[in-house]
């Protein structure tokens, strides 16, 4: 019932708003013809402004030499060879590492079994044997190394953070706040500074996946403390319990699957930064991908990519089971057979500690060879068949509609865009998101790289409508149809792991270097992720809604845009605004392959010193675009919400 | 059920084990010799993200291993991370420089980390080029006054209604903006933002007969490939690059050269002579990257096969 009054008062009251903003559109345009090229703030690419060349001079200042950070280098530095030399790397005199293959996939599917189920323990015995099948065992290991190393870490810091900001409101808003940073600041723009601080090696480069993944794992713990229900910690309180048995007999048990999720999510981000830590030689598999790249080997890109992919997958597969699981005490069946399996184990690592066949992945099977030859054959077939479609494409969304927005923002006075984006703010928002879009407008001029920035604005935006709408129709799809989800969740799995750089050279030859191919880039990147909460959403709409829909003899169209949408909107709105950072966070990809503006700017400062405080300035001009329009879609979101 | 699936599959691989596995060679059976690297040590060598720098760091340090029993680390950076690594001890070797003068003034001059150590014998080539079949069909092209009337041949969507002038990778060296202004040429740089593009991008023109122009570098594996064509920029005379924003003139020949820290070079390892002597051509260059990059040899498989066709040029840089 609500739903029905609600969209009739969104008809009497959303022409006015609507109407509002187009008038000031339209506004926006005739103003633009008249003062199109005024007060623009062009600056060259070797252009630097006083802010830019003060952060370049002050970039020692803190340097290295500091007891604080060497303690924390050597620990991590330590905590990952230990790892390396177990898993990977030849050790303490031995010509193969600690463990060899056979003893791994033991391990993985014993821990698999033990935390999840037998099915995911054949999938993570079956991945990694894949995996040493293509080729890649060692930078495998190498990789889970690392990964390993970042995760544990992330989860020592993130866990109890995460119970802090669920307990204190206080810590709540300052977490989200530096989470916000974590996640939109490109990590080009720390990867350089780090080495500063924690030198060359492994320990840079697990701190740099340590400040990506963290946020999940803090987000999700905090979310899980904030969602158990009052009365279960009243009723702990009542009966006496002190802070922690409150914490440690309530608060956690009731949060763990959600807990679960932050990890899953924490290892997810882990390895999707295995390829970008690679560029200050963190080991494994990104540096087969970067090697590749150098010759332009697609196959044997792809080939490590899929790697990546599989442990993505095992990694995310094993969790979610764990995370599944209930708590229960195990039944002596259960645990006799679970020391007859670590026995299992033990035997297993014996043999690949003993005979060589064991230890290292035999070599003569070349499935990764094939898996090079097919994916090149692949690109290349799709090159000459879309070739000259996909140019053709190309040019007509860049000249119909990337060119003219592009155009309107750049084109316009600092200040017309400026007034006229608050003004949109405040009409589809509230002046609660009109106060933060002027501060970061203003903070935007001040960091001297406006004009880059309103040209990344333009691509963003036009991504993120195209993520926003294929995500929506993937995720109405994958939501109402469970054999689409299962089909589909790999694909998307895929897009959210399989390094951009793989993609980047195949979209090269499909799209040329340009801004559209950026685009496409940043689409493959965000869609999963929006749909993937779009279907949460939509499975979540209680049944009983759906049924009643269809009972009055509702069309599935308008079941779908009828009920499911309206009751799914919380997701949308949360999915929209996930499509708008994962947009943003491929930005210096972008960069890469032709889209110029801020993404270059931010990988220009990682290669030339003195450009570094340049591409400080664009780092922080992305982070404020994405806290911008983050407010302005949660704002307008809320507004919505209230009609309905 | 599950149960007894673990469990049926649990007996049946101890089976497979104990039928397949008692045999086989046994781990630490063939022990390697060990090397005597006692004399040298170990060396710290960045690799810089190019297949050239690859082919130089793959010959250098087999021989340092092979010849002079070192024990060669290879780090993949980026150059501005490695010259970090001077002041830090964990670079000793740069094997392939590219200009660079404010690095060198830097961690050179300033803080005297660092130390020169001669030319690599390589000529780094800056320019402008064209793809072969662009520059056969229209053999003008290659003077840089024609360019002008052919802008309209160079647009493309990034370009703004201007012809495009493909640039690279922000770590390159580029005066190409301020040749674009100075030259008065209606033309746009587009930022093609790493290598890669810049390489796909004169594929596909090869390829579909598209019109091209960019920067482009020598030496290069890529030009084993494609006979990119040089585009010719009013000559270069010593001073006329010394302002940038009014440089109006073709890019100097770089004399490519190696830097080391100042630790190594006083260490008194055989290794720093080595890195010293070791001076090359750029067709021999050409001829590693060309095993790393299409006969994807590894680059230890490429340098022993160059080493081997090429022994006098070794036992040159060892002092033999």
């Amino acid at each position: 019932m609500a739903s029905i009054t609600g969209s009739v008062e969104i008809r009497v009251r959303k022409p006015r708003r609507t109407v509002i903003a187009g008038v000031l559109v339209v506004g926006w345009v005739a103003a633009w013809f008249v003062l199109s090229g005024v007060d623009t703030l062009t600056i060259g690419g070797q252009e630097t402004t006083a802010l830019h060349r003060w952060l370049t001079e002050h970039r020692d200042f803190l340097g290295r030499g500091n007891a604080f950070f060497d303690a924390i280098r050597i620990a991590v530095d330590h905590l990952v060879v230990l790892l390396q030399n177990v898993l990977s790397q030849p050790a303490y005199g031995r010509p193969v590492p600690v463990v060899g293959w056979l003893g791994v996939v033991a391990i993985a599917a014993y821990l698999a079994w033990a935390f999840g189920n037998w099915k995911v323990a054949v999938l993570a015995a079956a991945g990694l044997t894949f995996v040493g099948l293509q080729g890649l065992w060692q930078e495998s290991m190498d990789t889970l190394s690392l990964t390993i190393a970042a995760v544990a870490l992330s989860l020592l810091v993130g866990i109890p953070l995460g119970i802090w900001a669920g307990l204190s409101n206080r810590a709540f808003k300052v977490a989200t706040l530096i989470l916000d940073l974590m996640q939109t600041l490109p990590t080009f723009v720390y990867l350089a500074p780090l080495t500063l601080f924690f030198a060359i090696g492994p320990a840079a480069a697990t701190i740099a996946t340590l400040i990506y993944a963290a946020p999940p794992v803090v987000r999700l713990t905090a979310h899980a403390i904030r969602s158990v229900p009052a009365e279960s910690v009243e009723a702990a309180r009542s009966l006496g319990s002190t802070g922690g048995q409150t914490l440690f007999k309530v608060l956690l048990p009731m949060s763990r699957s959600t807990v679960v999720v932050g990890i899953n999510q924490t290892i997810m981000a882990a390895l999707s930064m295995v390829t970008v830590a690679a560029l200050i030689d963190a080991p494994g598999l990104g540096q087969t991908v970067l090697k590749a790249l150098q010759t332009l080997d697609v196959g044997v890109a792809f080939n490590a990519g899929l790697a990546i992919v599989v442990i993505a997958i095992v990694l995310d597969r094993v969790t979610t089971a764990a995370g599944d699981r209930p708590w229960r005490t195990a039944s002596v069946r259960r645990r006799v057979l679970l020391a007859a399996g670590g026995l299992a184990v033990l035997v297993a690592v014996w043999f690949s500690r003993t005979y060589v066949w064991a230890a290292e992945f035999p070599t003569d099977v070349g499935v990764g060879s094939r898996i090079a030859v097919t994916a090149t054959d692949v690109t290349t077939w799709g090159q000459d068949v879309f070739g000259g479609f996909t140019y053709g494409v190309r040019d007509a969304v860049t000249e119909g509609l990337l060119n003219p927005l592009e155009a309107l923002l750049t084109e316009s006075p600092w200040w017309l865009v400026t007034v006229v984006i608050v003004a949109l703010a405040a009409v589809l928002g509230s002046w609660r998101s009109a106060v933060p879009a002027a501060v970061c407008l203003g903070l935007l001029v001040a960091t001297g790289v406006w004009h880059d920035g309103m040209v990344t604005l333009a691509s963003t935006l036009l991504a993120t409508v195209v993520v926003v709408a294929v995500g929506i129709v993937l995720g109405v799809w994958t939501g109402r149809n469970q054999r689409a989800d299962s089909w589909l969740r790999p694909v998307l799995d895929a897009g959210q792991t399989m390094p951009p750089f793989v993609y980047l050279v195949p979209f090269l030859a499909l799209f040329g270097t340009s801004r559209f191919t950026a685009i496409a880039a940043a689409v493959v990147f965000a869609v999963p992720v929006t749909t993937k909460i779009v279907a949460d959403g939509i499975r979540a709409v209680p049944v009983a809604t759906v049924e009643a829909a269809n009972s009055v003899g509702s069309s599935s169209w308008q079941v779908i845009s009828k009920v499911q949408l309206p009751v799914a909107r919380r997701a949308i709105t949360l999915a929209v605004n996930q499509g708008l950072i994962y947009v943003l966070s491929m930005v210096v990809v972008g960069g890469l392959v032709g889209a110029g503006a801020l993404g270059y700017d931010v990988a220009a400062g990682f290669a030339q010193s003195e450009l570094y405080g340049k591409g400080l300035a664009a780092g922080l001009a992305i982070v404020l675009l994405g806290v911008m329009l983050d407010r302005i879609t949660q704002a307008a979101a809320r507004r919505t919400r209230k009609f309905s | 059920m599950t149960n007894k699936l673990l469990r049926s599959a649990g007996v049946l691989t101890a089976l497979a084990l104990a039928l397949t596995a008692c045999g086989g060679a046994k781990v630490g059976d063939a022990q390697k010799p060990a090397a005597s690297g006692k004399a040298c040590g170990t060396v710290n060598l960045t690799v810089s993200p190019w297949v050239g720098y690859e082919a130089n760091a793959a010959v250098v340090a087999y021989v340092a291993t092979k010849d002079l029993g070192c024990k060669v680390v290879k780090k993949n950076l980026k150059e501005e991370i490695a010259w970090q690594g001077f002041s830090t001890g964990e670079i000793d070797v740069n094997l392939e420089n590219w200009g660079h003068e404010d690095l060198k003034k830097k961690y050179i001059t300033d803080q005297k980390v660092a130390v020169e150590a001669g030319l690599t014998g390589n000529k780094g080539v800056i320019g402008w080029y064209l793809p072969p079949w662009l520059a056969a069909a229209h053999p003008e092209l290659t003077d840089w006054k024609t360019l002008n009337k052919n802008a309209a041949m160079f647009k493309t969507s990034e370009s703004g209604g201007k012809g495009q002038l493909l640039d690279g990778d922000p770590s390159f060296v580029t005066n190409d903006e301020a040749l674009v202004k100075n030259l008065k040429l209606d033309y746009k740089v587009v930022y093609a933002g790493s290598e890669t593009a810049l390489i796909q991008a004169f594929r596909d023109a090869e390829k579909n007969k598209k019109p091209v122009i960019g920067y482009f570098y020598e030496p290069q594996w890529f030009f084993n490939e494609l006979k990119l064509v040089k585009v010719n920029l009013p000559p270069y005379k010593a001073g006329c690059d010394a302002v940038p924003e009014k440089v109006a003139c073709d890019y100097p020949a770089y004399a490519l050269d190696k830097i080391v820290s100042k630790k190594f070079a006083d260490s008194g390892s055989p290794a720093y002579d080595l890195v010293k002597n070791f001076s090359w051509t750029n067709d021999d260059q050409n001829q590693v990257a060309k095993y790393i990059a299409e006969d994807k040899l590894s680059p230890d498989a490429a340098a022993q096969k160059w080493v081997e066709a090429n022994r006098s040029k070794v036992d040159a840089w060892l002092g033999k």
